[in-house]
């Protein structure tokens, strides 16, 4: 049900929004739903693993350089969007059986986390001068890679894809994303993970080795993440800002305002922060920072348990008020 | 010879700016468990305090050692008052609400006084230290990080609130029990951590310049330092600055500092993940 709502949800934005925005908006609109991607590659690890990863930016940023520079490399993105989605997907799932093997638990993972995140954000930048490349991809450091090649039809390089068609490739991401996480979390594994999330110890006990299930939930945001970094480059460029702090901020805040333990709670709270953010912006003599900030403090003392949860427990309780 | 002396002044200036800027810190997430995660902007309106104060004719030792702690742990007092308070115990709020002061506070600081670099020059000038000239402001660093550590010290171990404080860190409600007012406790100690980090970035003001978004260069590097040293959060702080400022400055020398930062982290995730409990949790496990 929620799966066909999804799809059906998908697909309408996929077919009317290319036909009527104007190439910005649909370019932002592209931005936001890699966005979303984002998000849901967190709220998979946090909401659902228990593991509060603070810096998902790392595998953001990796799947975005391992995009670009691979595909400047190969020619063809066909080549390069396995590789770019592996390599954070290995990131994660060696940063992971470093932690998780380690027996590092919340706050220690956060930290390190973090830190992975920064160490990456000060490398990147460190990387201006001809002595960087990787192959024929220069690094660019601070700049980054402005000449971030596009998506293409697979096995023809000159055929790039337009805005439009790379909007519409984002948002079958996402809703590819979406369903894969709700599958994943029906599964034996997925309630294996949820079970470790509520006592790590009972299921221990019961013989699951957490260790194995958190690695593997890992892994999987770790991918997600690359994909949402794979997808933000084709529609802005490469560059040391997709590691940093303030992103890796962001996708906390839109997972908590959203709803954490949720899959779809997430993806909105991206949208709707996101929109507000650009729309703040536009503001003269406001900074977005000011606004987002006071909305996540409030978040957290009026709405622990987010926007979605929230709403859905309201809801709730209306309808239990008018039903004789 | 000399050189070897320049590298050594350098490290520990390295381990003295390490400390100042963790021990705040140290109080609030080390003593307290407050992920605040808006340390950085506690720096940061150190820094500002300072500024504006140098500006208004203030003297500039006023401005640093006086008016940024004042100021700074006033705010702390507020933002406890409003928004931790409410938050005690709950490890993952606290850190998100942190974050949200964090984000606020840069928006609106960024607003007032606009993205431009303030900053004022070091005092002291430089002093000659067998042929090398180094400024006399790092070695007030020094000198100031272990006043710093010392009067923590002292206060933890040898004053009535010292002893309070740490009974109530450790089982608030026994000491509620045995008649703390522990609220007022959390109140001070949180407080007096944002007056250290205060301190701090008046402190630090002078070399690095201040900007809105300042904090962000040093959050991760305080949170991890605190994190290396574990349980006991001033002997902790003070063997995990020693460790990784030294390895920090070293690795500096040798490559670049952007480098140099790389390895510092590096080294501290390293170091998590061999002694999980911190320094502390293996060495120096008696100490405060």
């Amino acid at each position: 049900m929620e799966i066909a709502a999804a799809a059906l949800l998908a697909v309408l934005a996929a077919l009317v929004l290319p036909r009527v925005a104007e190439l910005f908006v649909l370019i932002n609109a592209t931005v936001f739903v890699s966005m979303a991607i984002l998000a849901l590659s967190l709220a998979l690890i946090w909401g659902f693993g228990g593991i509060l990863c603070f810096g998902q930016t790392a595998f953001f940023g990796l799947g975005g350089y391992a995009y670009a520079v691979a595909a400047l490399n190969l020619g063809d993105s066909a080549y390069a969007v396995p590789i770019a989605l592996a390599v954070p997907a290995l990131a994660a799932l060696a940063l992971g059986y470093f932690m998780f093997y380690g027996r590092i638990s919340d706050v220690y993972i956060g930290a390190i986390t973090l830190t992975v995140s920064l160490i990456l954000f000060n490398f990147a930048n460190s990387t201006a001068g001809d002595q960087w490349h990787i192959g024929e991809a220069p690094l660019g450091g601070f700049n980054g890679i402005p000449s971030t090649p596009q998506l293409n039809v697979p096995g023809d390089p000159d055929a790039t894809l337009s805005p439009q068609a790379i909007f519409v490739v984002a948002v079958l991401c996402l809703a590819a994303c979406y369903v894969l996480a709700k599958l994943v979390l029906a599964s034996r594994f997925g309630r294996i993970v949820v079970a470790i999330r509520e006592n790590e110890v009972r299921a221990e006990l019961l013989g699951h080795d957490a260790r194995r299930y958190k690695l593997g939930i890992f892994t999987l945001g770790g991918l997600i993440g690359g994909l949402a970094g794979i997808l933000f480059a084709n529609c802005v460029f490469v560059s040391p800002t997709m590691f940093s702090l303030f992103y890796s901020g962001q996708v906390i805040i839109w997972v908590m305002v959203g709803g954490v333990g949720t899959l779809f709670g997430p993806i909105l709270g991206a949208m709707l922060l996101q929109g507000l953010t650009t729309w703040a912006g536009t503001l003269p003599g406001i900074n977005p920072n000011a606004i987002l900030g006071v909305i996540l403090m409030l978040a957290v003392l009026l709405l622990p348990t987010g926007l979605l949860p929230g709403a859905t427990a309201l809801l709730g309780r209306l309808r239990r008020r008018t039903a004789p | 010879m000399s050189l070897a002396l320049a590298v050594g002044l350098q490290a520990l200036t390295g381990v003295a700016m390490l400390l100042i800027i963790s021990l705040g810190l140290a109080v609030i997430f080390g003593m307290m468990r407050v992920i605040n995660l808006a340390h950085g902007e506690f720096l940061m309106l150190g820094g500002y305090s300072a500024i504006l104060a140098v500006r208004h004719g203030a003297n500039i030792w006023v401005a640093m050692l006086v008016v940024a702690p004042l100021v700074v742990g006033l705010l702390g007092a507020i933002v406890e008052r409003l928004v931790i308070r409410r938050l005690y115990g709950r490890m993952v709020d606290t850190m998100l609400a942190t974050w949200g002061l964090s984000l606020a506070l840069i928006g609106f600081v960024s607003m007032i006084f606009g993205n431009t670099v303030g900053g004022f020059s070091a005092p002291l000038g430089s002093v000659d230290i067998g042929g090398f000239y180094t400024s006399a402001y790092s070695l007030f660093l020094v000198f100031a990080a272990a006043v710093m550590v010392g009067a923590v010290w002292l206060v933890l171990r040898h004053t009535p609130f010292g002893l309070l404080a740490r009974g109530t860190m450790q089982n608030p409600e026994m000491a509620s029990a045995l008649g703390v007012a522990t609220e007022r406790v959390y109140a001070v100690t949180f407080a007096a951590g944002a007056a250290l980090s205060g301190l701090a970035g008046g402190l630090i003001a002078p070399l690095s310049g201040v900007v809105p978004t300042m904090g962000t260069a040093y959050i991760a590097k305080a949170f991890i330092t605190v994190i290396t040293g574990g349980a006991a959060m001033l002997a902790g702080t003070l063997s995990a600055s020693v460790l990784l400022g030294a390895v920090g400055v070293l690795a500096t020398f040798l490559t670049t500092p952007v480098l140099g930062e790389v390895v510092l982290l590096a080294v501290a995730i390293i170091l998590v993940r061999l002694l999980p409990h911190g320094i502390t949790g293996r060495f120096f496990r008696r100490a405060l």
